[in-house]
Order: C-alpha cells, then sequence, then structure tokens
C-alpha cells in the first residue's frame, strides 16, 4: 500500500515535471513569434500592438498559471489577486478616463 | 519565539504564512509596477505624432536577455521540483543555473545600458546634429571654482544630419531610414573630432535625452533591481541558508518556493517590459 503511494506520488511528480518543460518551450516559441512579427512589419500599428500583448499576455499566463501554480490555489490566494486585478484595471483606465480631460491638440 | 506556520497551512486561509505573505507582497508589487506601465502608456498615447522614438534599443541583445530570464524561470520551478522529491543534490545544480542567468542578466543590461550612456547626440552652434558614440574626451576637463570643466574635443563615430534635414521632433532611426531610402546607401558613419566651443548642447542618451528613455530606465532600472534582489535573496538560500535543509527540510522547502513565486513574478513584468519597450 505505501510502497503504492509512493509510486504514484512519483507518477505525479514526474507529470509535473513535464508541465514544467512545456510550459519553458511555450515560452520561448512564444518569444520567437513576437520578435518575428515585429520583423515582418505588419500592416498597422493597431495590429503589431495586439499581437505582441496577445503574445505576451499568453505568456504571462502560463508563467502564472503553472510555474507560479495559479492553475490550483488556495481561494485565499484567488481573493487576494482578485482586488489587486481590480484596482490594477482601474489604474490603467484612469489614463483612458484622463485622457477626456486633456485639450485638443492644436496644430497649425 | 517561535514563527508559526511555516509549514503547516493555517486552518483559515488554507496557506502556510509566508506562501500568503509573498502573494500580499506581490499584489503590491503588481500595484508599483501598474503605476509605472500606465504611466507609459500615458506618455506614449499623448506623445505628439511621430515625436515617440523607434529603434534606440537593440533587439537581438534584448531578445537574447528575455530568454536567459525564461530559463531562470524554469529552473527555478525545476530546482524545487527536486526538493520535493527530496533530492537536494539535484536542487543544488539546478539552482545554480538559475542564479549564472540571473547574474548573466544584470551583465547584459549593464552593456545595453553603458551603451546608452555613451551614445551622444550633439548639437553644433551652426545647426548640425552629430549623433553617434564617444570615441574620446580631449583636453580641457579639471575643476574650476568647484564647477567641472568641459573638454577641449569630444570625439565620436557616428552619422551627421545637416540642419534642414534635422526635423523638429522628428525621431532619429527613422530619419537615418529615410535619409537611406534617398540616397540608396548607408548613411557614412565616420569619426568626428569636435570642438567644445562650437558645440550649441551634448547630451548622452541618459533618461534626461527624451521621455522614452526616462520611463525606459525607470521601468528597467526598477525591474533590474528587482533581479538583484531576487538573485541575492535565492543565492542566500542556496549558499549559506542550505544549513536548514538538514534541521527542517520541509520549511527549507517552503523557502524555495517563496523565493520562486517572486523570482516568477520578476520574469512576467520582462515579459511585458520587452515588448513595449523594445519592439513596439
Amino acid at each position: 500500500m505505501s510502497s503504492n503511494k509512493a509510486h504514484s506520488s512519483h507518477d505525479h511528480h514526474q507529470k509535473g515535471i513535464k508541465i514544467y518543460i512545456l510550459v519553458f518551450l511555450a515560452l520561448i516559441v512564444g518569444t520567437i513569434i513576437t520578435v518575428l512579427a515585429w520583423k515582418i512589419h505588419l500592416p498597422t500599428i493597431f495590429l503589431t500592438v495586439l499581437v505582441a500583448l496577445v503574445i505576451a499576455s499568453v505568456k504571462a499566463s502560463l508563467v502564472a498559471g503553472w510555474f507560479m501554480h495559479l492553475a490550483s490555489e488556495q481561494r485565499m490566494i484567488y481573493a487576494i489577486l482578485g482586488f489587486t486585478a481590480f484596482f490594477f484595471l482601474g489604474m490603467m483606465f484612469l489614463t483612458v478616463w484622463a485622457m477626456s480631460d486633456v485639450p485638443k491638440p492644436i496644430f497649425p | 519565539m517561535e514563527i508559526p506556520f511555516t509549514t503547516l497551512p493555517r486552518r483559515d486561509t488554507g496557506l502556510y504564512n509566508a506562501k500568503l505573505g509573498i502573494w500580499l507582497f506581490l499584489a503590491s508589487e503588481v500595484m508599483l509596477f501598474g503605476a509605472l506601465f500606465s504611466s507609459y502608456i500615458l506618455l506614449r498615447v499623448g506623445a505628439m505624432p511621430g515625436a515617440w522614438p523607434h529603434g534606440i534599443l537593440n533587439v537581438p541583445v534584448g531578445t537574447v536577455n528575455t530568454l536567459v530570464l525564461i530559463c531562470s524561470s524554469v529552473t527555478v520551478v525545476l530546482g524545487w521540483a527536486a526538493l520535493k522529491a527530496n533530492d537536494f543534490a539535484k536542487y543544488r545544480k539546478i539552482q545554480l543555473v538559475t542564479i549564472a542567468c540571473a547574474g548573466m542578466f544584470v551583465c547584459i543590461k549593464s552593456y545595453e545600458y553603458y551603451d546608452k550612456f555613451t551614445h551622444y547626440e550633439v548639437v553644433m552652434k551652426d545647426g548640425r546634429v552629430i549623433d553617434g558614440h564617444l570615441v574620446a574626451k580631449e583636453g580641457g576637463g579639471g575643476v574650476v571654482d568647484g564647477r567641472r570643466q568641459p573638454p577641449e574635443f569630444i570625439v565620436l563615430h557616428g552619422v551627421e544630419f545637416a540642419a534642414e534635414l534635422k526635423a523638429a521632433g522628428m525621431a532619429k532611426v527613422p530619419l537615418i531610414e529615410r535619409l537611406e531610402k534617398q540616397s540608396g546607401h548607408h548613411l557614412e558613419h565616420k569619426e568626428f573630432r569636435i570642438p567644445w566651443a562650437e558645440t550649441k548642447r551634448v547630451q548622452n542618451y541618459g533618461p534626461w535625452h527624451n521621455t522614452y528613455l526616462a520611463i525606459y530606465f525607470t521601468l528597467t532600472g526598477l525591474h533590474a533591481l528587482h533581479v538583484i534582489g531576487g538573485a541575492l535573496v535565492i543565492g542566500w538560500i542556496w549558499g549559506p541558508g542550505a544549513a536548514m535543509w538538514k534541521t527542517d527540510p520541509e520549511r527549507y522547502t517552503n523557502r524555495v518556493e517563496v523565493s520562486g513565486l517572486f523570482w516568477h513574478f520578476v520574469d512576467l513584468v520582462w515579459i511585458f517590459l520587452f515588448p513595449i519597450l523594445y519592439l513596439l
């Protein structure tokens, strides 16, 4: 029984390492794609920004989800991060809200 | 006094205390970097059309540094996994790679900073602009009345723009590209020996040079401090702190996990810094 349990924990461990390696490879590939997408000069700035930020977000999710084990954490941590996300987004949108307060530039 | 819940989870949080602590700290770090990212967006969106500089940084160097940081991130988590599997020797080897990667990152970043601090833009009194890397400062120097005197000559290796081509607010790299397209060949890089008396303004590409470099140095400088701090903690746990493995292996493993969480966060910040500063 106990050796069986040890065996299953060993399997679990091996699986964990496999996932870390896969995430690592995905991060490398993501970095290369980001640089290549920048090199080929996408037609619009919007598209360039979109591609770069989407890839960065995917990479960040991989790091947070698996390297930081957020995919399977205690509720307390999710609660803390929920508050953080709320205030973080608020701060990001401050810049957008501030725009309505900026006078339109006048160019000759 | 004994610190409570270093290994066992507290019943109300479901976590050992250090883990709760590091996540609260990381939450505050998100706000710190978030404020700076937010500033970046405001500066970027508010810049005059065409005035935001591009191509100041070396993308291949930045890419290599990104890969170095990703490597260190995976070795941190693999080191922790080795400890979980009770393999201390393996942890020591893997975590050494993390520390080496951290050192490499800081070295590469220092090289990039050095490159910026030795890159000068000189505006001449006749309106010409000379842009290039510092070769030497000749003559002069010394201190008179407590003020450092300028050199007689400043020698740069770079390019020269005629006065009329230096369009106001025009970012330099697109300008160079346009000039090269017009002429059909690369702008000639050569050495300029510039008499200081004929210069109107001499400035290197430090944080004072333009808004982009100001936010670049602020963001990457703060990030680099995090890399150095994280590496010191990880290094201490790896080295002198490793005695704890013999007395309290579970608590030691938790220390490695918590320092690893911080390290992943540092990697996560760089994942966003690299595209927004180097590519966009």
